[in-house]
């Protein structure tokens, strides 16, 4: 089985080779196809042999050597709850985005299929590793296609959003790389004989137990580097230039996979290494989530660009799943992993459908459209559904994982004040608004534009490519349990040895050699102060 | 006896200065240009497969009454420089013909300057410093005005040479004064000085000086992109890799064995002359519309990088700068031979990154290995610039440094704005005029599909070399040892 998680990584690398020496585009397409087919079939016994109850150790583990003389850096690989659906997510989603720009992509189609193939090699190896090093590496080799799929095959002001989108992304990401080599070493120090470690299975262990004062900083190097990924409001601005000037083959995978990059890192690394910055900043960043939520809504209402007003409901939505994993507890934890994945579905099939229509008349304007019912049927349907499920029906995915983090973030202890949750709930209403508002003007009302009498409905390709995922968007919706079980062991795990850490490096810490920004933000009780105050009068 | 065996473990360099006199007489006795190329590389080629050798097998010790070291950071700079020197060739000639220019002249001074850079790298006294900067300095200013009738190309030889002579000035200056101060010129034994004093301090600061004019670190670095902008472009790419790794090992050799103990006082030093360096090559590299010019601002910004490994002043640090020095002629190399060969298509001023528009798509592989080399450049996984970059700011969170690391790290993100704009225009837009680009040489091409090679091989696994590099200080006997 470690075999095969490795296969299922580089298989599509592989799929690289094979498209630089294939002749024709023809040849190209069904070449890519086939590599991300295989890759999926491949990734699929390792969701049936999952060890469920056992979910909070990392399984199918590969672990080399160290790769770096003098540091203990090695290539871990392995799935474990956290990783699990988001790395099936991304095998899931190779095939239908290769099918999705069958016929849209004309120019370089070579460069094309090789960088989505590469970019699926980079976000399974996110997914996949353990170690904080290998992780990074990862991390900044999804950037390099992401850069060319926009910056070739995007719209007409592609070269300022791939640039914008690849800087914002590297400043965040050497900042967190500053402070993972800061980690390394301090880890190193204390259990491995002064040798660099970046083991993940070790760092998040009860072990490993970082000062207050170090914890601060390096918790907002890490969230910031994920912050920007996610993007979390105001970090926000480079993700609707990116996702619109992308080809649609780019959108998807920017919006499933790689924006969930940064919800996952918070939760695998920012929560069991920083336990108590996590904890004390959660007010806090729950405050963005929700300005993010209700913001990403608002703006979202007046878009006239139906790739746009997509684009920021991904910030609305991730405003939830960020909300969810600040509220610290297993409901809201569970929820927002599970969102992720409905985000992932949703908004994929979202971006895909606009794409659809984008081939067929090259504008996304609304006010272009207009009764396209009558005219695209089948279309219709599937544009419902994605719409429903990105609102939050009941029924549908999206309903899950934005009650299980509303349910969350009311009870949490964490955020501590119901009126986060409270304002968040206008969040799923403003959704309903601004998708039904655009829905109504785009697919009903009378066919004002000539043009669009003449629009075929969707081809057999284009509805093969959407009915899996609509089978998951209606069965996570009915049976959440199948999904979000994978997850469920661990993340209680993860939340129960994080306060008991949070309570470990409490007590060991000294009041008096914090400086006093340190005792205010930690909330060190006087309990504490005197413990150690009789220790020194002894 | 002790001579030949001396010689013997010099043997690069012996090959390498054979070899030049051999050419320079090739071409007194008026020998075809093509003769004179082919028998350069054979020289270099006995020279590189003896370099690599020495550079497996050899151990360090001392040679020619101590005034010299083999094996060891010895091996290993003369490796990359006989390396460098070896690419530097084969696209020299190509490119000299491209543009029409080809001097044979270029070879015997392309190997005196090669010997006097090994010198450099294997000195373990400051006199023999000082020869091999010389003999490197003076074919340097020769080989950057290569190209007579070009006014940019006479300009910059004079510019080197000017500001070249005052810094060997400097040099010389820093080496009498820490003469008068510890009674001697070999590195170990000055090293084991402790006592200090203003004459002491003097020397110290002149010689620093003076290697800081070499390697073109901030404030002294204001003759670099004039001149790499004028010389011929693979003579460009020579200086600013097999030049400044000599420069570097040997400011290396002097920091770990003369200056042991001023470590920390040096931290400070080097720091603040590394966030300038970084901080000022990469924001004038931002707004550069040449690609040369862009690239020679860019290898100020790498000297940065690689001060902040000798600020951390530790074995970490002195062994990631040496692999970062590999990488880096890895890379520059590569990335000056593509535009060496964009550049003899046409004439010598086709650098404008406007004129770069569309090319990527023509001759793909030439793209695809630019872009390789300037990802790299930009410190980008998986390459060799990304694990030299990260041995060097690792060395530097290791001793402390964090500010200036954050430092380095948001530079190297603004640098990659500009190695990404060379590529914005090789793919993202379209050609403006019908640009054709010939059939390049297969030996040309070769050698850079091999430097992109090992561009990535070294991004997937330094250990080996890194190992490899540790072992020079860990278990260099020549290290002065504590009083």
């Amino acid at each position: 089985m470690e075999t095969l998680l490795n296969i299922t990584i580089y298989l599509p690398l592989l799929g690289v080779l094979a498209i630089l020496l294939a002749k024709s585009d023809e040849a190209i397409k069904w070449i890519a196809l086939a590599f991300t087919s295989l890759t999926f079939a491949v990734s699929l016994p390792l969701i049936f042999n999952f060890d469920v109850a056992g979910s909070d150790v990392a399984q199918y583990v590969t672990e080399s050597g160290p790769l770096v003389f003098g540091l203990d850096i090695k290539y871990i690989v392995g799935l474990d709850g956290l990783s699990l659906l988001l790395f099936m997510l991304t095998t899931f989603f190779g095939p239908i985005v290769v099918l999705s720009s069958w016929t849209s992509v004309k120019k370089h189609v070579a460069g094309f299929f090789a960088m989505l193939l590469l970019l699926q090699t980079g976000s399974l190896g996110v997914f996949a590793s353990l170690d904080l090093v290998v992780f990074y590496v990862f991390f900044e080799l999804t950037l390099i296609p992401m850069y060319f799929l926009i910056g070739i095959w995007g719209g007409a002001g592609r070269i300022a959003a791939t640039i914008k989108f690849f800087l914002y992304t590297l400043v965040g990401s050497l900042i967190m790389l500053v402070a993972l080599v800061y980690v390394g070493y301090n880890a190193g120090a204390v259990l491995n004989d002064g040798v660099f470690l970046t083991d993940w299975r070790v760092l998040s262990g009860m072990d490993y137990q970082l000062g207050l004062v170090e914890q601060t900083w390096l918790f907002l190097a890490f969230a910031l580097a994920f912050f920007i990924k996610v993007p979390l409001f105001p970090f926000h601005t480079w993700l609707p230039y990116a996702h619109t000037e992308a080809p649609t083959a780019g959108s998807v995978v920017l919006a499933a996979i790689m924006l969930k990059m940064g919800t996952y890192g918070l939760i695998r690394f920012c929560l069991p290494m920083f336990p108590n910055a996590m904890l004390e900043f959660a007010p806090a960043i729950a405050f963005l989530s929700v300005i993010g939520i209700v913001y990403g809504a608002l703006v979202a209402m007046v878009q006239k660009d139906v790739k746009k007003l997509v684009a920021y409901s991904s910030v609305s939505h991730l405003g939830f799943v960020v909300l969810g994993l600040f509220a610290l507890n297993t409901i809201g934890v569970q929820g927002a992993i599970i969102q992720m994945i409905n985000h992932g579905l949703s908004t994929g099939a979202l971006f895909l459908i606009v794409g659809m229509i984008y081939d067929r008349r090259h504008t996304r304007q609304i006010e272009d459209f207009g009764g396209i019912t009558g005219i695209m049927p089948i279309f219709a349907v599937f544009f419902m559904i994605a719409t429903f499920a990105s609102i939050g029906l009941p029924g549908l995915n999206g309903f899950v994982g934005e009650f299980l983090i509303l349910m969350g973030a009311f009870t949490s202890e964490s955020i501590g004040n119901i009126w986060f949750a409270i304002v968040a709930t206008t969040g799923v209403i403003l959704a309903a608004i601004y998708m039904l508002w655009m829905f109504k003007r785009v697919m009903f009302g009378p066919v004002i534009k000539e043009e669009n009498k003449l629009l075929k409905d969707l081809n057999a390709r284009e509805i093969g490519l959407l009915i899996p995922v609509m089978i998951f968007i209606v069965w996570i919706g009915i049976r959440p349990t199948h999904f979000t079980q994978y997850s469920e062991h661990q993340v209680e795990v993860l939340l129960e040895e994080a306060a008991q850490k949070r309570a470990a490096i409490l007590e060991a810490s000294n009041p008096s050699e914090l400086p006093s920004w340190a005792n205010r933000l930690y909330d060190i009780t006087p309990n504490y102060a005197e413990l150690s105050g009789e220790d020194t009068n002894e | 006896m002790e001579l030949i065996n001396d010689l013997l473990l010099f043997l690069p360099a012996a090959v390498v200065a054979a070899g030049g006199l051999t050419v320079m007489m090739l071409d007194g006795y008026k020998a075809k240009s093509r003769t004179i190329y082919s028998t350069t590389m054979i020289f270099l080629g006995i020279a590189l497969v003896i370099s690599t050798y020495d550079l497996l097998v050899q151990t360090p010790q001392l040679i020619f009454s101590d005034m010299a070291g083999a094996g060891g950071t010895a091996a290993f700079g003369t490796f990359i420089v006989v390396f460098g020197t070896f690419f530097t060739v084969i696209l020299t000639h190509d490119y000299l013909i491209g543009v029409k220019h080809n001097f044979p002249q270029v070879y015997p001074l392309l190997m005196f300057c090669t010997f006097g850079m090994i010198v450099l790298a294997t000195a373990n006294d400051l006199v023999t410093i000082f020869i091999g900067l010389e003999t490197m300095s003076v074919c340097l200013y020769a080989l950057a005005g290569i190209i007579r009738d070009k006014r940019l190309g006479v300009e910059s030889a004079l510019k080197y040479f000017v500001m070249g002579a005052f810094s060997t000035g400097f040099f010389i200056y820093g080496i009498t004064l820490l003469y008068g101060a510890t009674g001697s010129t070999s590195l170990p034994e000055i090293g084991a000085y402790t006592d200090g004093g203003l004459i002491y301090w003097g020397g110290v600061s002149m010689l620093l000086v003076a290697f800081m004019f070499k390697v073109s670190a901030v404030p002294f670095h204001m003759w670099t992109p004039d001149v790499y902008t004028g010389s011929p472009t693979t003579i460009t790419a020579y200086m600013s890799t097999a030049a400044k790794t000599a420069s570097f090992v040997a400011l290396v050799l002097v920091l770990d064995r003369a200056m042991p103990f001023i470590t920390a006082e040096l931290t400070s030093v080097f720091s603040v002359i590394a966030l300038m360096t970084m901080i000022l090559g990469n924001a004038v590299a931002l707004v550069q519309d040449n690609v040369k010019r862009m690239l020679a601002y860019s290898s100020i910004a790498h000297v940065g990088y690689l001060f902040v490994g000798l600020a951390a002043g530790s074995i970490a640090g002195y062994s990631a700068v040496l692999f970062y020095l590999l990488a880096y002629t890895f890379m520059n190399v590569g990335a000056f031979g593509v535009v060496a060969y964009y550049e003899k298509n046409h004439d010598v001023h086709f650098n404008n990154v406007e004129s770069y528009a569309g090319l990527g798509y023509q001759r793909p592989i030439m793209g695809i290995l630019l872009s390789i080399f300037l990802f790299s450049l930009a410190g980008i996984p998986i390459s060799a610039g990304f694990n030299a970059k990260y041995l060097v700011f690792s060395a530097g969170v290791e001793s402390g440094l964090i500010s200036l690391v954050i430092v380095g790290v948001l530079a190297s993100a603004a640098s990659a704005y500009y190695y990404l704009r060379v590529m914005v225009y090789l793919y993202f837009r379209e050609a403006k005029e019908s640009v054709t680009l010939m059939q390049p040489k297969k030996v040309y091409s070769y050698s850079l599909v091999f430097l992109a090679l090992l561009t990535l091989y070294f991004g997937v696994v330094p250990a080996g070399v890194t190992e490899m590099i540790y072992g020079y200080f860990s278990d260099s006997a020549l290290t002065a040892v504590s009083p």
